[in-house]
């Protein structure tokens, strides 16, 4: 079968590429296209690791089909930082020790902007409910709720 | 049915490094032109901070500002031989590493100052913030950078650095079982709180009191991820986790994290943690492994607290709501005990 | 951290006069190095290394518990589209190896692809490389494998059991072989039976610790591919770097300074990441192909084939005073360590001299089995060798606890160790916190104590009498095993170890094929470097059963051959 052109703006650029048939969006971001922020975990849409934002809405790169964004809007954690700026939430979680060994944070950090996009206030418990599908195996994910809390409540600073 | 409230108490004590020894570790260190240092290592970073907490004994031991030390690791091509990433190993191990080899480079630095200065190298104090001076003449001084390029641009030095460290292997009597298995112990005990439903036979885990003896905390951040995240993977173990949960039966194994539960970012207890320190003699600055022991109390403390509640001995993990239930009516109903309640906290909620 | 998540906080007045802590960075909450390149998504995992032409590589496995293997057909999966070879156990130059061959503990025991049978479900039999992942799977399920299924046992002690199906031939009983004696690890201290007869009150308990995965977000692999100068380049999400490339080094039969291991940034391992499974199969994908060969679990094999932490059984007796102290604890224990040693025969030994936990008790015993059972072969995962047996311990405490009614943190405080006191392994105790550790949590969490514990200290009231060995300890010869070299694992002369293994399934094997290389093979490989005193050679890999002639440092398993 015939590989599929596949174009899309990742992270604010026109970004093209061949998708093989079936191939999803993660082996596509990440072997087609080189961004290599999302990460594999399980490919069975069960760990978070591959979150990504396509036309703003979280979703997991391993369960989507990459042809079918054709010509949509893709955002990954290699995206986050504004050029040289660092999004809030990454130097949050840079100053409250969320994370260690780093594999989670990407899909994580994608979640968590995503809900401060649309609710900049979020209480704990919405917090919960937002990362509840991104998995950690070495946080206890404690440091990651109030890394996120403390950007939302303006608060910098270890 | 009712939601039955229990505490439990365990404590332990935790062996850091390879049972034996036999397990080396080594590091080298050097300084780049303009004074500031990499080390190379082979050791694994893969989460507990190896990079980071090397880091920082490399800086306090060559004196020089954290800023100015990076840690390179893990490529056989440079970094030298380290026996890996287990067994409590990292810290104690390769920090003493760490520490001898920076020792070293650091000789060579402060005697390329005194060559600048004019004066005895054993006079020689680093600030700790990229300044080398004279003890009790601080204008007297010179900046590590100007020492560490006098040292390989005018005087043809080389500020390097070897470390190893290792115990050796060690026998054991095989009719007594005599051993000299480590020379430094981890410490920890554990209060938790649980509910359990009489009605599901689900626990929940409400609260943790803890107390870890880490040998010295070196860094705090490095140390509380540890002892958070490992007493969260001890709540696991306790209450969730299996590969086999009909266990030596082989079936019904999970093959995705649908099937293999932890707990979530909603199951979380508040985890209340103190830190001892009591240095190890042979420890970095004192420094032992907290990685491995902070999810050891929290297992069979889950079990005594919910024997506390219900009145159930769980000897099996994990604690599924199938064994609570089953234990329950085994009874003939809950069975609390309250044993070790505090003033305040003795109660039961009825529905 | 506010109240919700609770706090973290020194307690800086304990010990103080043991620590100086006016230092510069020790002791300070500094940013980890590598945090901005885990927020930015640009921390380089093993699988972050792209390779043009990358193949993709995965086994075939037993759908069995235990059976031995007829004919592998690989023809019809060979035709399909994307296969580039499928590799088999000939392909495998030194096709049988024990991890901790390393530190020369244990015999090989355990192929790479298994040739003979397979001793688990999941077992690899031969492992397939194509263009693309999904063209591997395809590809895998078309290998056929004549399966003649065997019994097969899966609890430790019924593999103990005489008549019990033989699970790995290197230990027909199915218990790793201590010391070339026992079969199993002893412990022996005091007299246990004879306290236990004198005791006040007789607590018994069975501890069933779980199996579980170590469940790391990043699944175990490695990418290897071509470098130069016959050398090939390993990225690797192993948790010991030199531990991974002795073990390919041995049984790829390649010297170790034509690899070229990096890795250092790994998505979590608790354990897992130790086996060293990935690095020689991707290596001999890319000597095979010449191309980058890629070797990683999914999920379902990381959960499934990938080792866990193996289930662990122990059964306590404890003979105990009226006042709460411990005269004797007795433990016999069963590692379930799976088809393969592993690592299992080591946390035995580790697991045995932490007994009897952080308590002063003047008389203990254990045996401790290392056993085989048809299952996914055990490792290390986070508490190696002592979470299950403190599990057991700290459960079994708080029996003891209510039997005597006590306050369990007082009934602990009463028995734990102190400063100068006697462990039952022959070594005095220092630095001691564990009284302090339970005072702390009782006054922390409002749990009256009495005011001796909360008076006691690690520091005082230890040594003395209770630094004196026993006057007597009761030993004895139970579980002897024959048939292995008396105070050796090694097998005489290449005989086979023990009577009654079929000849068929002595794991010998044929000479090792020749690999492509750039240039010959200079020199057996040395696997990991070893301290270096000079009696202390380590044996050529290619002759694993014949291990005669120099000393070697295998003081682990208490033996010197000559």
């Amino acid at each position: 079968m015939a590989k599929m052109p596949v174009t899309l703006t990742l992270n604010g650029m026109e970004r093209a590429g061949f998708a093989d048939p079936g191939q999803n969006l993660l082996e596509f971001l990440r072997r087609g296209l080189g961004d290599l922020s999302p990460k594999y975990g399980c490919g069975q849409g069960t760990c978070g690791a591959c979150t990504v934002t396509i036309d703003g809405e979280t979703q997991l790169a391993c369960l989507v089909l990459a042809e079918t964004t054709e010509g949509r809007t893709v955002g990954t954690a290699a995206g986050l930082a504004n050029g040289a700026e660092l999004d809030p939430l990454q130097t949050a979680f840079m100053d409250h020790f969320a994370a260690q060994c780093g594999y989670c944070t990407p899909g994580m950090l994608v979640s968590a902007r995503a809900l401060l996009d649309r609710n900049p206030k979020p209480t704990r418990e919405d917090i919960i409910e937002a990362i509840s599908g991104n998995l950690c195996r070495c946080t206890g994910y404690e440091p990651i709720i109030e890394a996120i809390l403390a950007v939302s409540e303006g608060r910098t600073g270890p | 049915m009712a939601l039955h409230r229990g505490r439990g108490f365990a404590a332990i004590n935790y062996p850091i490094g390879m049972n034996l020894g036999g397990d080396p570790s080594q590091a080298l260190v050097h300084s780049n032109p303009d004074g500031k240092f990499t080390v190379a290592l082979s050791a694994i970073d893969l989460g507990q901070g190896m990079k980071s907490v090397t880091r920082q004994i490399a800086a306090e031991t060559l004196g020089v500002p954290i800023a100015d030390v990076y840690v390179d690791t893990a490529d056989s091509d440079t970094g030298p031989h380290d026996m890996g990433s287990f067994a409590s190993r990292g810290t104690h191990r390769m920090g003493n590493a760490v520490i001898m080899a920076a020792k070293e480079a650091r000789s060579v630095m402060l005697e390329a100052a005194a060559e600048e200065l004019e004066v005895d190298a054993s006079d020689l104090v680093t600030d700790g913030k990229g300044n080398i001076h004279v003890r009790g003449a601080p204008s007297r001084t010179i900046t590590t950078m100007a020492a560490a390029q006098a040292a390989q641009f005018k005087q043809g030095r080389t500020i390097a650095g070897r470390g190893i460290f290792l115990i050796p292997l060690s026998d054991v009597n095989p009719e007594t079982g005599e051993m000299s298995p480590v020379t430094t112990f981890a410490h920890a005990a554990l209060l938790v709180e649980v509910e359990v439903d009489d009605e599901t036979g689900e626990v929940a885990v409400t609260d943790m009191q803890s107390a870890y003896e880490v040998g010295r905390a070196l860094n705090p951040g490095l140390v509380e991820q540890q002892l958070r995240g490992g007493a969260w993977m001890g709540m696991s173990h306790a209450a969730w986790e299996t590969t086999e949960p009909y266990y030596p039966d082989r079936d019904h194994g999970a093959v995705d994290f649908n099937h293999y539960l932890m707990p979530g970012p909603g199951d979380l207890a508040p985890h209340h943690i103190s830190v001892l320190e009591r240095p190890a003699a042979d420890g970095p600055f004192g420094g032992k492994g907290p990685g491995e022991m902070c999810a050891n109390p929290v297992l069979p403390a889950v079990v005594n607290a919910v024997y506390d509640a219900v009145g159930v001995r769980i000897d099996e993990l994990p604690v599924t709501p199938e064994k609570v239930l089953r234990g329950i009516k085994a009874k003939g109903g809950a069975r609390p005990r309250q044993a070790i309640q505090s003033a305040s906290s003795a109660k039961q909620e009825n529905f | 951290m506010n109240a919700r998540t609770g706090g973290f906080e020194f307690r800086k007045e304990l010990f103080a006069d043991e620590r100086d802590d006016d230092l510069n960075e020790i002791g300070k909450r500094i940013r980890r190095q590598d945090i901005e390149g885990h927020v930015t998504g640009r921390s380089p995992f093993y699988d972050d290394h792209l390779f043009d032409g990358l193949l993709h590589m995965r086994c075939v496995r037993s759908p069995h518990h235990h059976a031995r293997i007829g004919r592998i057909d690989t023809a019809e999966a060979e035709r399909m589209p994307g296969v580039v070879r499928i590799l088999t156990g000939k392909d495998v130059p030194q096709n049988l190896n024990t991890l901790l061959s390393l530190l020369d503990f244990g015999l090989d025991d355990e192929p790479v692809l298994s040739v003979d049978k397979a001793a688990y479900k999941g077992e690899p039999v031969a492992a397939v490389i194509a263009q693309t992942e999904a063209q591997a799977r395809a590809a895998v399920k078309a290998v056929r494998v004549d399966w003649q299924p065997l019994p097969h046992v899966l609890d430790p002690e019924e593999a103990l059991k005489p008549g019990a199906p033989t699970v790995c031939e290197t230990y027909p009983g199915n218990a790793f072989v201590y010391h070339g004696k026992y079969d199993h690890q002893k412990l022996r201290y005091g007299d246990v039976e004879a306290a236990l007869r004198q005791a006040d009150h007789i607590v018994e308990g069975r501890y069933q610790m779980s199996p579980i995965e170590q469940a790391p977000i990043e699944t175990c692999g490695a990418i290897s591919a071509p470098e130069q100068n016959g050398r090939w380049v390993c990225y690797t999400g192993t948790q010991a770097l030199f531990f991974s490339l002795g073990t390919a080094s041995k049984v790829l039969n390649l010297p170790s300074s034509r690899m070229h291991f990096i890795g250092g940034t790994v998505g979590g391992g608790f354990g897992g990441k130790v086996d060293s499974i990935h690095e020689p199969l991707s290596i001999l994908g890319a000597m095979l192909t010449g191309r980058p060969c890629k070797s990683q679990w999914d999920r379902e094999e990381e959960m499934q084939v990938g080792a866990p932490r193996g289930a662990e059984r122990w059964y306590i007796t404890d003979g105990v005073m009226n006042d709460g102290r411990i005269v004797a604890r007795k433990f016999t224990g069963y590692f379930d360590g799976g088809a393969y040693t592993r690592l299992t025969s080591y946390a035995v030994i580790k697991g045995v001299g932490h007994l009897p936990g952080p308590y002063t008790i003047p008389n203990v015993y254990a045996d401790a089995y290392c056993v085989y059972t048809n299952r996914t072969p055990a490792t290390a995962m986070r508490g190696f060798g002592i979470t299950g047996v403190d599990f057991a311990i700290e459960a079994h405490m708080d029996k003891v606890a209510e039997t005597v009614g006590m306050n369990p943190i007082e009934l602990r405080i009463l028995n734990a160790y102190r400063d100068g006191d006697m462990k039952a392994h022959r070594r005095e105790a220092k630095n001691c916190a564990f009284i302090e550790c339970c005072q702390v949590v009782a006054e922390k969490a409002g749990v009256t104590i009495s005011p001796e514990a909360r008076a006691a200290s690690s520091k005082t009231g230890g040594g003395g009498e209770r630094a004196r060995l026993p006057a007597f300890t009761a030993t004895d010869e139970h579980g002897r095993v024959e048939g292995f070299e008396s105070g050796s694992y090694a097998r005489k002369g290449g005989a086979p170890a023990a009577p009654g293994i079929p000849a068929e399934l002595t794991p010998d094997r044929p000479s090792p094929p020749t690999l492509p290389t750039a240039r010959p093979v200079e020199t057996p490989p040395t696997p990991a470097p070893a301290p270096t005193t000079p009696d202390q050679e380590k044996p050529a890999a290619r002759t694993p059963q014949r291990r005669s002639g120099a000393v070697r440092f295998s003081s682990i398993s208490g033996f010197r051959r000559r």
